[in-house]
């Protein structure tokens, strides 16, 4: 089933054209990337889909949905969640608030708590710095924050912008550690990173944007073969 | 020492007033970085609310105060739709030069409605002075404090343990991250207006039962006082905004009592170019590091 259909989108910054009829599909329980060098385009892709960019031609549609005008606050509730590029956490709200400005559209208690716990669980280090301010976290605890929030509203689909940037590469293995477990557990992943080859080996289908058009789509272990894309993105 | 203490008293009453004020400036200022000038003719407008709830509807005190918080709750609402919504993505200066227009334009529409007159503010508490160790207090000095430091407390409560105070911070740090998380953006910086007017009605009541006096300019002073006491605390952060009101009412005061009269004025506003030289982001803000 599809979940996500982007089709002929064009979107534009004054003058400036940032995407060009661009096309992606993501299939339901994929981990699909979408690599390409700074200034591609790529996270005013997923800040069209969630709707944070207006200007557009062209139609998304999410599960079958047209969302093209859906403003963004209106998409988590049906399932589409954004983490986005800079994890952009509350700076001044403790980590136990900022899971819960994650659930905020939750009306069930219960559910709240149950995903907390998860989340506690599986990041302790969360759990143990719960009530400090969240401005105060590592990078990579930032990301995990990020993540773990956007967990909260319980997505069917999620973007991800860049979770690898600024981090160790230790961190970086963990990060997509946590991607592919995400994915096992039946959220499907829209992936945007530079990091070309770890972006690659984690997805079942991935897209290349070159200065706002895709150059070239395919599994991703097809393109991590490609000369094209060892030569360009893989530094090969 | 008494003399000291008696001006404390005084202060503090009068504070507690400047608090009240600036906290709207500074959660407006907090969520849409917009120094809104057009906060101390809501005041205004808050204290004919009050005035007329009694006078014309026969209201009683309590329930006129209610009244005009909700209607003055309105009027920023309208206000924030009408004038600043629209600018939301232009540039700041041309949403402060707006505010300065509201301003202009409600002081006005009341001078035309209401007429120059200086109405008296009906005498609905028996305003009785105790006195305490040689310390004259009124009732109405004490009702400002007390009703002005509860509604500081309801309002930290609601900002740090509620939904929509949650909610509201987290619009004012990042709007594009919360609107990511569902929260409609738009309704939390109406909610935040319809407070910071609501509390701001308050103090104009209150100035209105303590001077007794009700005229279409009555914001103009009090409103710059305060915007000086929310940016002497931190514009943009509560807590700031009641210390800075407080500070700025003792100082007056002492200053009055001391000095002169005559300088009060001066000094307040001197203390704002004093803090803008020496330390812009006020007592108890932090200097912004930009993060990568």
């Amino acid at each position: 089933m599809s979940m996500l259909k982007i089709e002929n989108l064009d979107v534009f910054y004054g003058v400036i054209q940032a995407l060009k009829q661009v096309n992606i599909e993501v299939q339901q329980g994929q981990i699909v990337s979408l690599i390409g060098s700074n200034g591609a385009g790529k996270t005013t892709l997923l800040r069209t889909i969630s709707g944070l960019i207006k200007q557009q031609n062209g139609t998304i549609h999410f599960k079958g949905e047209d969302i093209s005008k859906t403003p963004p606050e209106d998409l988590p509730k049906k399932g589409l969640v954004h983490v986005p590029e800079g994890r952009r956490i509350f700076a001044g709200l403790s980590v136990y608030e900022n899971l819960q400005m994650g659930g905020y559209l939750s009306k069930n208690k219960a559910e709240f708590k149950e995903d907390l716990q998860k989340i506690y669980q599986r990041f302790n280090i969360l759990y143990q710095r719960r009530n400090q301010d969240a401005a105060t976290l590592s990078g990579g605890e930032q990301q995990m924050l990020a993540i773990s929030r956007a967990l909260m509203a319980r997505p069917k689909l999620l973007l991800l912008d860049e979770p690898s940037m600024g981090l160790a590469p230790l961190l970086v293995r963990e990060i997509f550690e946590i991607i592919k477990e995400i994915n096992q557990q039946g959220t499907t992943i829209l992936l945007v990173e530079q990091n070309a080859m770890q972006a690659l080996k984690v997805a079942d289908y991935a897209y290349v944007l070159e200065t706002g058009s895709i150059v070239m789509e395919g599994p991703g272990l097809t393109l991590l073969k490609s000369e094209e894309v060892a030569r360009v993105y893989l530094g090969g | 020492m008494t003399q000291f203490l008696q001006q404390t008293i005084n202060g503090l009453s009068i504070g507690s007033i400047y608090a009240l004020i600036a906290l709207g400036y500074t959660m407006v200022y907090g969520i849409i970085k917009l120094i809104n000038f057009a906060h101390g003719e809501i005041f205004m407008f808050g204290a004919y609310m009050g005035m007329l709830g009694i006078t014309m509807l026969g209201l009683p005190f309590y329930a006129a105060f209610v009244l005009s918080m909700v209607l003055t709750a309105i009027l920023g609402v309208v206000i924030e739709r009408v004038a600043y919504k629209p600018l939301r993505n232009s540039s700041r200066i041309a949403a402060l030069i707006t505010a300065i227009g509201v301003s202009f334009l409600i002081q006005n529409l009341m001078l035309r409605i209401m007429g120059a007159r200086i109405y008296a503010f009906p005498q609905v508490i028996n305003n009785q002075v105790f006195v305490f160790f040689g310390l004259r207090v009124n009732l109405i000095q004490m009702i400002i404090f007390v009703v002005s430091i509860l509604l500081m407390i309801g309002l930290q409560l609601l900002v740090k343990k509620t939904k929509l105070g949650r909610a509201m911070r987290a619009v004012s740090v990042d709007k594009d991250a919360a609107a990511l998380m569902g929260i409609n953006v738009n309704n939390i910086i109406t909610m935040t207006f319809a407070i910071g007017s609501a509390l701001a009605a308050a103090a104009g009541i209150m100035v209105g039962l303590y001077y007794i006096r009700v005229f279409p300019f009555m914001g103009f002073t009090p409103g710059l006082k305060a915007f000086v006491a929310a940016v002497f605390g931190g514009i943009g952060i509560i807590p700031g905004a009641m210390i800075g009101g407080f500070s700025i009412g003792l100082i007056e005061t002492y200053v009055a009592g001391y000095g002169s009269t005559l300088y009060k004025d001066a000094v307040v506003f001197a203390i704002l170019i004093i803090i803008l030289l020496v330390k812009p982001s006020g007592l108890l803000g932090k200097n912004e590091k930009e993060k990568v």
